[in-house]
């Protein structure tokens, strides 16, 4: 195959299909219901857009063209490769379905369920057709924008899964006393989070799993609507709650992006280092519960404790341990503090010293080989079709990175390298990881040494609080800062499609602006969503330990993953 | 207070006098039930706290230090704490197992403390059929935990309950094999006969008397772990998978009761393997009378409790197996080593006679092999150490 190329496409396709322009820069193009799975499947098998990011509506009741009123978008990527395009199709509003692309990506089939559950866009032949985060009972589609948030739903009843379990055991009802059914979760030690999966037993070997998700849902992408762009920041937080300033970044690089703002040097590599840090302790987090589930109790203490030391760092930096909100659009809240420098040193010295500490312990230990090595194994092609990034597809050998293939903040400035597993199971993902946190301490090293000087905030007026002294001095600057305090910042009307590589994969924002300071819509692709849609494909046919074990190195978020 | 003792542990026959025999079985009754409340629970109890201790020291923490002088009295309060709260049972529970199942799991490992020696004349009863009263006494414990399992009506327990049976009578063969082939070595079923069969420097241990005794140790050592439900074997209590397994549904004393069983358990695995293979009480004829009672008994603890810090050591170093593997293990390896173990005893014993210079040699040899096994291990440390670059040891255990 060719590598892929936009312009090809182009060409190609001209005249039956619409590229629309895009204030942004993204590549959108728009299809007709009817040739929908074509233009995509070419995208696919024609072109090298094989990695299905995102399925998601735009509700353009508010908007000036607000018929057709949805407008399905399908975000597509290669899976080694930086172009970017969007599909966006509007199925017309009598029928408001459209034709399934879960038969060409996997993907898509928990993404469209997504769509149906949020706005209540059908998709024709899709095998299971039923919501995914919210509960089986609600009544009405939240992200519509005609939904009565106001509106309270008294939902007690849990859903027993026994229509898709029934599905995958098949035979008749007398046939099913042979296995036992097994709730894993939603409380259990091992699902971390609120996960859980309705598994089907035979003596403890796994025969069918089916995964529940939404225990988490608190509809960050309907909250997100009703404060300005500057209120969103702290929801991001609450996504990955285990490296809450990835998500921060994410966003604020999406608006960005809108905005058409390059924030400063030294902002930028604050970020950078920033960004390596949280990828690092969600690395720890995600390493350090995995070996607790297969029982290698000791180094959990042994990687968060070094976590714990990132924490104090970040505590002194912005006053929080979890939920850091440090980033703003355009820039920073504030400039580093004194001893953040030392406090960094004291993290790249004890880190190495905790990872071999580590090492010492699993590497070459025959019961954790024996419980890792092959277990929860995924082809590439396979983790591709699910939607696969991050540390998870680089366990199956696709060096799929953003920090490479699309490098922003001066990634490819640094020296570092991409880690790639071979096989794609329990133990290539844990090592991935392993060998991350190494290269990430590099950036870190890097990053620290070549620290430009400087200010944190870009000097915008659209984004930038004007300082104090001038506020109470001045009455244009006490007007700027009022209308960005009252209305927010204001984005140009628009569609934006911006990504970053989080620990876990591609964290990636959608935002519609309608050009006041609200954003009109917030669509998260969170990373964990996609990984966690083949649970049954990692699991069916293990035993119960295989599957915790995992589920541990899949890194769910539950926080992300329900949003 | 020696000949006091004495007496009461000396074997008697029946003298026909009714009152004499009453009070001598009521006596007997009183100094068991005395021994396992007043040194064993406590003893356990302690177990507890250091193994929480040493732990905390191997996963750089703290570890329980507030009730009583380093915590030492924490067992203390955390039995209290268990007693004063509330017994639940589940409603849909099977009532009589549900209750019985804890005190039987406690009966199977307080039993065994019957037969175990603490010095040449204390044991509370020398029994023949020693070594086979300890494999069957121990066995109720399987039977309560399957017991626990089914009775609390929760899958997960069952599943726990489920890996227990599978695990605890697999190993029992290996680790009754092992055993065997001491008992074959020794002529005799009986502890303390096993103990005076050994002498006190290490070649005249079991451990070093032959090869195949000395690959028996390590076959006994880990199916008793298997059997007391320790790392690397933990799977029926697997606290990430099964929650808590077959003690998931239990709270209060009956809980107690089950955490009580396992470190007692600590204390009667060490104790086996220590009568077994490492002598025992013996200790070089350097005393007598009391202090040589006393001597005995430091000497048979420290054995033991050296034991019981290397199980400690491996739970909180190794991973836990899986449960098709831990049925490999078993099957696949220790079973029929364990199998020619027995036989190569056997043999061992025809080919050279006890008490030969052939033996003595090949005893010598043995413990060199041993030396030399410990100094390669503590060379390997040496390494690890260097390379991880600690900086300062710290060796003392309360810093």
């Amino acid at each position: 195959m060719s590598p892929p190329s936009l312009d090809r496409f182009r060409s190609r396709l001209a005249g039956t299909i619409r590229e629309e322009p895009n204030p942004f820069g993204d590549a959108v193009f728009r299809a007709e219901p009817s040739d929908l799975r074509d233009v995509l499947r070419s995208l696919r098998d024609e072109h090298g857009f094989d990695l299905l990011l995102d399925v998601t509506a735009v509700d353009h009741l508010e908007l000036p063209d607000s018929k057709p009123r949805f407008d399905v978008v399908y975000i597509l990527r290669p899976s080694v490769g930086s172009e970017r395009v969007r599909v966006q199709c509007r199925p017309p509003d009598e029928d408001l379905s459209l034709e399934t692309v879960s038969d060409l990506w996997k993907a898509a089939n928990w993404a469209e369920r997504e769509v149906y559950d949020q706005y209540g866009v059908r998709f024709r032949n899709h095998p299971n057709l039923k919501r995914i985060l919210n509960h089986k009972d609600f009544v009405g589609h939240p992200l519509r924008k005609d939904y009565d948030i106001k509106k309270q739903q008294w939902l007690s009843e849990p859903d027993d899964l026994m229509d898709e379990m029934r599905k995958l055991r098949g035979g008749a009802e007398g046939e099913e006393s042979e296995s036992v059914l097994l709730n894993i979760g939603p409380s259990h030690p091992a699902m971390h989070g609120a996960l859980r999966a309705l598994v089907d037993l035979e003596g403890e070997t796994v025969r069918h799993t089916v995964p529940e998700i939404g225990y988490l849902h608190r509809g960050f992408e309907k909250s997100a609507e009703k404060g300005t762009y500057t209120h969103v920041i702290p929801f991001t937080d609450r996504l990955n709650y285990c490296s809450s300033v990835m998500n921060n970044v994410g966003y604020c690089r999406t608006i960005e992006k809108m905005l058409g703002i390059e924030p400063t040097p030294r902002a930028q590599t604050i970020r950078v280092v920033l960004l390596e840090l949280g990828r690092i302790m969600d690395h720890l987090v995600s390493v350090a519960a995995n070996l607790v589930d297969v029982g290698a109790l000791t180094n959990y203490w042994y990687l968060f404790n070094e976590r714990e030391r990132i924490y104090d760092v970040i505590e002194a930096l912005c006053g929080a341990r979890l939920t850091h909100c440090y980033v703003r659009i355009g820039g920073l809240a504030h400039d580093l503090h004194a001893g953040f420098e030392e406090g960094v040193e004291g993290i790249l010295r004890e880190l190495p010293k905790a990872l071999a500490d580590v090492e010492r312990l699993v590497a070459r230990n025959r019961i954790f080989l024996d419980r890792v090595v092959g277990v929860g194994a995924i082809t590439a092609e396979e983790a591709i079709s699910h939607g696969f990034t991050g540390p998870c597809l680089r366990a199956c050998g696709v060096p799929n990175d953003l920090r490479k293939d699309e490098p922003y903040y001066g990634y490819d400035g640094y020296d570092w390298n991409v880690i790639v597993g071979t096989r794609g199971d329990t133990y290539d993902r844990i090592w991935v990881r392993m060998e991350e946190m190494r290269e990430s301490m590099r950036i870190v090293a890097q990053a620290m040494k070549k620290m430009p000087g400087g200010p944190v905030d870009v000097d915008d007026k659209r984004v930038s609080l004007p300082p104090k002294t001038e506020v109470y001095g001045n009455i244009e600057a006490l007007m700027n800062h009022f209308m960005i305090i009252m209305e927010g910042i204001k984005p140009p009307a628009g569609e934006c499609y911006g990504s970053i590589e989080a620990a876990n994969g591609e964290l990636g924002f959608f935002v519609v602006s309608d050009g006041t300071g609200k954003p009109y819509k917030v669509k998260v692709r969170p990373p964990c969503f996609y990984v966690f849609s083949a649970f049954p494909r990692l699991t069916e046919g293990g035993m119960i330990q295989d599957l915790i074990a995992t589920l541990g190195s899949l890194n769910i978020i539950a926080g992300e993953l329900d949003r | 207070m020696q000949q006091l003792l004495d007496r009461f542990i000396e074997s008697r026959g029946w003298t026909g006098d009714w009152a004499i025999e009453l009070v001598y079985f009521l006596g007997m009754l009183f100094f068991a039930v005395a021994l396992l409340l007043v040194v064993v629970t406590p003893f356990t109890g302690i177990v507890s706290w250091a193994e929480r201790r040493i732990a905390a020291r191997m996963q750089s923490r703290v570890g329980p230090n507030r009730v009583g002088p380093q915590g030492i009295l924490q067992w203390a309060a955390d039995g209290l704490k268990c007693i004063l709260k509330e017994d639940l049972i589940p409603e849909d529970a099977d009532r009589i197992l549900f209750t019985a199942a804890p005190y039987l799991v406690f009966c199977g490992l307080f039993g065994a403390f019957a037969v175990l020696p603490f010095s040449e004349h204390l044991v509370i009863a020398d029994l023949d059929a020693g070594a086979f009263y300890v494999m069957a006494i121990t066995s109720l414990v399987p039977l309560g935990i399957i017991m626990s399992g089914w009775a609390s009506n929760n899958k997960w327990s069952l599943l726990g309950g489920m890996r227990s049976a599978a695990q605890i009578i697999s190993y029992e063969i290996p680790a009754a094999l092992s055993l065997l082939a001491v008992v074959l070595a020794a002529g005799t079923l009986s502890l303390q006969g096993i103990i005076r069969a050994q002498g006190w420097s290490p070649a005249d241990w079991f451990l070093f008397r032959n090869p195949f005794l000395f690959t028996g140790f390590f076959y006994f050592f880990v199916a008793n772990l298997a059997e007391g439900n320790r790392t690397p074997f933990d799977l029926p209590e697997a606290e990430s998978e099964l929650v808590a397994g077959y003690s998931t549904e239990y709270s209060g004393m009956r809980f107690a009761f089950f955490m009580l069983a396992e470190w007692a358990n600590l204390y009667v695995v060490a104790s086996v393997v220590n009568v077994a293979f490492l002598g025992g009480w013996n200790v070089p004829p350097i005393a007598e009378g009391v202090v040589l009672t006393i001597l005995q008994m430091v000497v048979f603890a420290a054995k033991s409790l050296v034991l019981v810090f290397v199980i400690i050591w491996v739970r909180w170093t190794l991973p836990r197996l899986r449960v098709d593997q831990m049925m490999l293990l078993c099957w696949k390896y220790l079973v029929p080593l364990s199998f020619l173990n027995v036989l190569g005893t056997a043999v061992w014993m025809m080919i050279v006679p006890e008490g030969s210079a052939a033996g003595r040699v090949a005893s010598w040899l043995l413990v060199l092999v041993g030396l030399s096994l410990s100094g390669l291990f503590g060379l390997r440390v040496r390494k690890n150490l260097k390379d991880a670059d600690v900086g300062r040891l710290y060796l003392n255990p309360f810093s």
